[in-house]
């Protein structure tokens, strides 16, 4: 397991290299100077000159490059160009809203998902099969700013039971943390949940064929039993993968989300950073959205090998 | 039974794009409106017999531009998917058919593109370019390459060893001609039907962009920035807010449903 571990982390280290180049190329991509770009117009000379010095931008663009890595690695972010504060705090502080948001979406969408594939499975080809199937669907069609627009209008407008916007940190006020929870995590939970009740269904289909369910069934067992832990067991793999994958596109869905309720997570940080054409922010937030990303997928790797022995070998 | 259901979403797969086709297509004939002509007597006015779906904060008729919404949207996925497809496929059979150290630089490039999640790649890509109906495109194909290119690796890993591949080889026909006129038709299915699913996320992606303003500019209509300049009037003008995004939807849903039927039609498995 050990080295499995060492051997998937190695393999992370050239594909953030690649998305560090990604996203410095990206703010060299920005119409005009980069360090008016990063400092503002109204920077001083002197800031020019140093920040001119420090990304060595006199030197061919491979050493520029390294020149940045090297200051992101020790943390330094540079500072926000409309607030002057330092980045990597704003960063650290957007972050826990956004985790609240995503672990609220996935338990949401599991709580839908898990039962309405298993029912989908063991009811297939039936009318609720089908009813399950198709609604799975338009979850998976329904932009998602759309759906908040319409949680908005219903719960906020119409019968306003709900907060349409704002954070409330869960230290401060745990009630009103979860008001103003709902609506966000129904918008992103739903999409997820078509996502993963599509791959219920269809593992599902695939392993009550299998002969341990058949063996299973012919002793007797309950008929709950045989679904949830002989078949449903071994259908969690290709589940906990996808909603690893799925989860870390979540990530990009957190940005409208966030939008659309101002809940103040990395999503919104972003999108308020574009446009205040905020580029140390944007870098940042980009960087550090990347890097759990990519996070996110070596961990799904890891719980994926822990839940089947099997894969380690391979 | 499972054909003919399959065959019923196909259909409703195809009515439903047919729809946003037909609208992009016929979008001036369709209405007696200009999509950008302000009408200041009319401003925020109800859905009613002259405005069937009500119009905007300048007057504008939200039929119309519904109507014309759809030709951006169906304009930047198809932009998109074919140029992604194109580059992609080309880029996958070529990892695939070389191998070695042609494959790996190609496919590590393409892990690096998946290290993004799509929308925020998107997102920056159209941020540090400037805003624009080219630079959406751009973006949406650019984040859609990797999953071109792995499914027609994949595929050319297969199709490679195949006996008439070999045949040719032996003949002596050169990797060009091998790869474009023995592979490439051979890996297409696969790509067409991963091309409607992304047609499908194109639309969506395009219709994020735009509600964050990151799209095509106004005062051009796009379901996106339709539904990002109705969150002002929610209270005052609810149905701002609900026909663009319900374009969005039937025609996402339209290409899922043709996608997901393809796919079934397409894989063997289900035989």
């Amino acid at each position: 397991m050990a080295g499995f571990l060492v051997l998937r982390i190695a393999s992370l280290i050239p594909i953030l290299i690649g998305a560090s180049v990604v996203v410095f190329l990206l703010t060299r991509l920005i119409p005009g100077d980069p360090v008016l770009a990063l400092l503002g117009m109204e920077a001083t000379d002197e800031a020019i000159e140093a920040l001119r010095i420090r990304f060595a931008l006199d030197q061919p663009m491979p050493i520029q490059y390294l020149a940045w890595l090297g200051s992101i690695l020790t943390g330094d972010f540079g500072r926000s160009i409309q607030s002057g504060r330092e980045v990597f705090p704003m960063l650290t502080e957007a972050f826990l809203p956004t985790v609240w948001l995503s672990l609220a979406a996935t338990a949401v969408s599991l709580a839908i998902a898990i039962p309405a594939g298993v029912i989908a499975a063991t009811r297939r080809d039936t009318a609720a099969d089908y009813s399950v199937s198709f609604i799975a669907l338009c979850g998976l069609s329904m932009p998602s700013f759309w759906l908040g627009v319409l949680l908005i209008l219903a719960f906020s407008i119409h019968v306003p039971i709900l907060p349409a916007s704002g954070y409330v940190p869960p230290g401060d006020d745990f009630l009103g943390f979860l008001r103003h929870l709902v609506l966000p995590a129904l918008t992103l939970g739903t999409a997820l949940a078509a996502a993963v009740m599509r791959m219920t269904r269809s593992t599902m289909l695939e392993v009550l064929d299998a002969d341990y369910v058949r063996t299973a069934r012919a002793k007797g067992l309950r008929q709950r039993t045989v679904i949830w832990r002989h078949a449903f067991g071994n259908a969690q793999i290709p589940i906990v993968t996808l909603l690893g994958i799925q989860f870390g596109q979540l990530l990009g869905g957190v940005v409208i989300t966030e939008t659309v309720f101002s809940w103040p997570g990395i999503g919104k940080l972003t999108v308020d950073a574009i446009f205040a054409r905020d580029y140390p922010v944007v870098q940042g937030a980009v960087l550090l959205t990347a890097g759990l990303f990519v996070l996110l997928n070596l961990l799904t790797d890891v719980l994926y090998t822990l839940i089947d022995p099997r894969l380690r070998l391979s | 039974m499972r054909a003919l259901l399959a065959n019923r979403r196909a259909a409703l797969g195809a009515l439903l794009v047919g729809l946003a086709a037909f609208a992009a297509l016929f979008a001036p004939f369709l209405t007696p409106f200009g999509p950008d002509k302000p009408d200041f007597t009319a401003i925020l006015s109800g859905p009613s017999a002259t405005h069937l779906l009500g119009t905007d904060d300048l007057g504008r008729d939200m039929l119309t531009r519904t109507l014309y919404g759809a030709r951006v949207s169906l304009l930047v996925g198809f932009l998109s998917v074919a140029s992604s497809l194109v580059i992609g496929a080309m880029l996958g059979a070529v990892a695939g058919y070389a191998g070695r150290w042609t494959d790996a630089v190609i496919m590590r490039l393409m892990d690096v593109i998946f290290a993004f999640p799509s929308v925020l790649l998107a997102l920056a890509i159209t941020a540090a370019l400037g805003p624009s109906l080219t630079n959406a495109i751009l973006a949406i194909a650019v984040v859609n390459l990797p999953v071109f290119a792995r499914i027609a690796r994949a595929q050319t890993l297969v199709v490679r060893s195949l006996d008439f591949v070999e045949a040719k080889r032996a003949l002596g026909f050169g990797p060009v001609n091998i790869l474009l006129r023995t592979v490439l038709p051979n890996i297409t299915a696969p790509l067409i039907v991963q091309g409607s699913l992304l047609f499908a996320m194109a639309i969506i992606t395009e219709s994020y962009l735009s509600f964050l303003g990151l799209g095509a500019q106004p005062p051009t209509a796009t379901w996106g920035n339709m539904l990002r300049n109705s969150i002002a009037f929610l209270d005052l003008a609810p149905w701002m807010a609900w026909f663009s995004g319900l374009a969005i939807f039937v025609s996402v849903l339209g290409f899922n449903l043709l996608g997901d039927a393809l796919r079934d039609a397409l894989d063997p498995r289900n035989n």
